[in-house]
């Protein structure tokens, strides 16, 4: 079984519009949402959700007022100032390690698991899509990601599914370093501007890190022709196939609006062999 | 004065707002780029660096000659960064959350010192209107927040702070917009925009701080953004109607306010607006 992940290190490139649409032709595949800090592939997949559970990511420190001696001891071991004077936890600044439950001389801090998203199987149709939501400012996004990646596997394997396609998060920290291990290739979507560019080079830092290949296509190509081929260049010096290159065009923002992938309002037309092309070229290198 | 720009989805504009909002204002401005993962505000600005250290953050190292195997540290790691395995301790520094938990439990004198992993590097410098800092996470750091709370230690509160936040809405863009004096809040009026826009404005709402709204590319996508707004009773400040002259422009690293003057008296106002809100809401609470 496969696994391909669409990054991009910059967000708004078109990682999620992308994905979708690969969605919409790729055969026998099952879906997966890893930007789960800010999931919007749901948007374009209308999933018709099956299962729902819980994600229970961590635990928060609690004081239990009536035990409490205010003591101040809790308050000097906490390294992220996340215990107020008044002997109350900022839920936001708790950082779950349990440093002041395990030592309060007085056992008077609880420890409640919290319940930092969910997480969904849905259908849509183009197969089956594992999802999910982490709480808003929550923590633990990395975990929630390895999660629904672990859930398409095992949900690929049951459906006797060859290919996972799995949207990613932007930047190159906790979340995107949970999306790339194990990954069998990245798909890296860019765009021909000096950040686009920019953030394009760190991520391909980080999955040379990590060691798993790329390939890297440009979105919005014709908004600065010259910066686009300088980043076709560079993925043919570093050995990376350069899978394409799409042109900058307001029917993906019109497709977004009707809940539709790009192929679906597109059917025939440049744009639409470009994006087919260009999944031909992604499953040769698969 | 601290403002932070955020925004939920990526790619909204937050950069271009923060960046030009900068410029406009000519002098004194503190420009603080906290998307340490992909710090771009530096490629529009120009920055001359004039400071730059590497940041570390705690991990534990252990002396194998003093450590007794006893387990309290493992056993109040909620991390797994110390594992015993027989009679071999091993750490692992790279899930090490610098809590100080394995320390303050260590009862061997000298078994546990604490030494550094290092987050990236903090620089700073000075561009046309101001002060410039940004954090640039290391390759392959997966904690993000340490840095940035590295970079609000050089915020300037008598000056006017312009915070670059990261995307999202979990803890490094939280970590970004805490105890900021206003939020702004990049969107485009399309369905991804907007639901990433609301999931942001719960959290700036969660932290109870006064914010506005941009619309950036204001004529691509439907109404629905101003519709919400209306509703959410969310002032907005600037809308900017999609131009592909602004696009290239950005492409190639220029501000907007360079190749079309006229907007740098637009992003003053967008100030002017922003500085009356908070005042106003300061007078309310």
């Amino acid at each position: 079984m496969k696994e391909l992940v669409v990054l991009s290190g910059k967000g708004g490139t078109g990682k999620t519009s992308l994905t979708a649409a690969f969605a919409s032709i790729a055969e026998s595949s099952v879906l997966c949402d890893a930007d789960v800090d800010a999931a919007d592939l749901h948007l374009l997949m209308d999933p018709d959700v099956r299962e729902r559970t819980d994600f229970m990511g961590g635990n928060i420190a609690k004081i239990v007022a009536e035990k409490c001696t205010m003591c101040g001891q809790c308050i000097d071991l906490c390294r992220f100032d996340a215990i107020r004077d008044d002997f109350v936890v900022d839920k936001i600044d708790c950082e779950g390690c349990g440093v002041c439950v395990d030592l309060c001389p007085e056992h008077a801090i609880d420890f409640p698991v919290v319940k930092c998203g969910e997480w969904y199987i849905s259908d849509t149709r183009f197969g089956a899509m594992v999802h999910a939501r982490l709480g808003i400012a929550e923590e633990n996004s990395g975990k929630l990601v390895t999660l629904v990646r672990q859930e398409a596997k095992k949900m690929a394997e049951k459906k006797h599914m060859e290919l996972i396609i799995t949207d990613g998060p932007p930047g190159v920290g906790c979340p995107v370093i949970a999306s790339v291990g194990g990954a069998t290739a990245l798909l890296v979507v860019t765009e021909p501007t000096v950040s686009g560019h920019h953030d394009m080079l760190r991520l391909l830092e980080l999955a040379a890190h990590f060691k798993v290949p790329c390939m890297v296509c440009v979105n919005k190509f014709d908004l600065n022709v010259e910066q686009t081929t300088a980043i076709e260049m560079l993925a043919a010096e570093k050995g990376i196939p350069f899978v394409g290159k799409i042109p900058f065009d307001p029917a993906f923002v019109k497709s977004m609006v009707v809940g539709k992938t790009i192929l679906e309002y597109r059917q025939e037309g440049e744009l639409s062999s470009t994006i087919k092309k260009i999944w031909e070229r992604i499953r040769e290198h698969l | 004065m601290i403002i932070s720009v955020a925004s939920g989805k990526g790619g909204t504009g937050k950069t271009t707002v923060a960046t030009n909002m900068a410029v406009s204002l000519g002098a004194g401005v503190r420009l603080l780029d906290c998307d340490v993962e992909e710090p771009n505000a530096h490629l529009f600005v120009s920055p001359v660096i004039e400071q730059s250290e590497t940041v570390f953050t705690a991990v534990p190292e252990i002396d194998k000659d003093k450590c007794t195997l006893c387990r309290k540290c493992s056993d109040i790691c909620r991390f797994n960064v110390i594992a015993i395995a027989g009679k071999t301790i091993l750490t692992f520094p790279e899930l090490c959350h610098s809590c100080g938990g394995c320390i303050a439990v260590c009862p061997e004198e000298g078994a546990i010192t604490e030494v550094g992993r290092e987050l990236g590097l903090l620089e700073q410098g000075v561009f046309d209107a101001g002060d410039f800092v940004h954090g640039r996470m290391r390759i392959g750091e997966a904690m993000s927040p340490p840095l940035i709370k590295k970079v609000r230690e050089r915020i300037k509160p008598d000056q006017i702070n312009i915070i670059d936040a990261p995307p999202g809405t979990s803890c490094p863009v939280i970590t970004a917009m805490k105890d900021t004096d206003f939020v702004l809040m990049v969107t485009e009026p399309t369905p991804f925009g907007l639901h990433d826009l609301k999931l942001a404005v719960e959290a700036v709402k969660l932290l109870g701080i006064p914010h506005g709204l941009v619309i950036n590319r204001s004529d691509m996508g439907n109404d629905d953004v101003w519709q919400y707004a209306r509703t959410e009773n969310l002032p907005i400040l600037m809308e900017i109607p999609f131009d592909r002259a602004i696009a290239e422009a950005y492409s190639r690293g220029r501000l907007m306010v360079e190749s079309m003057p006229e907007w740098k008296g637009k992003f003053q106002e967008l100030f002017r607006r922003i500085e009356k809100l908070s005042k106003a809401w300061e007078n309310r609470n």
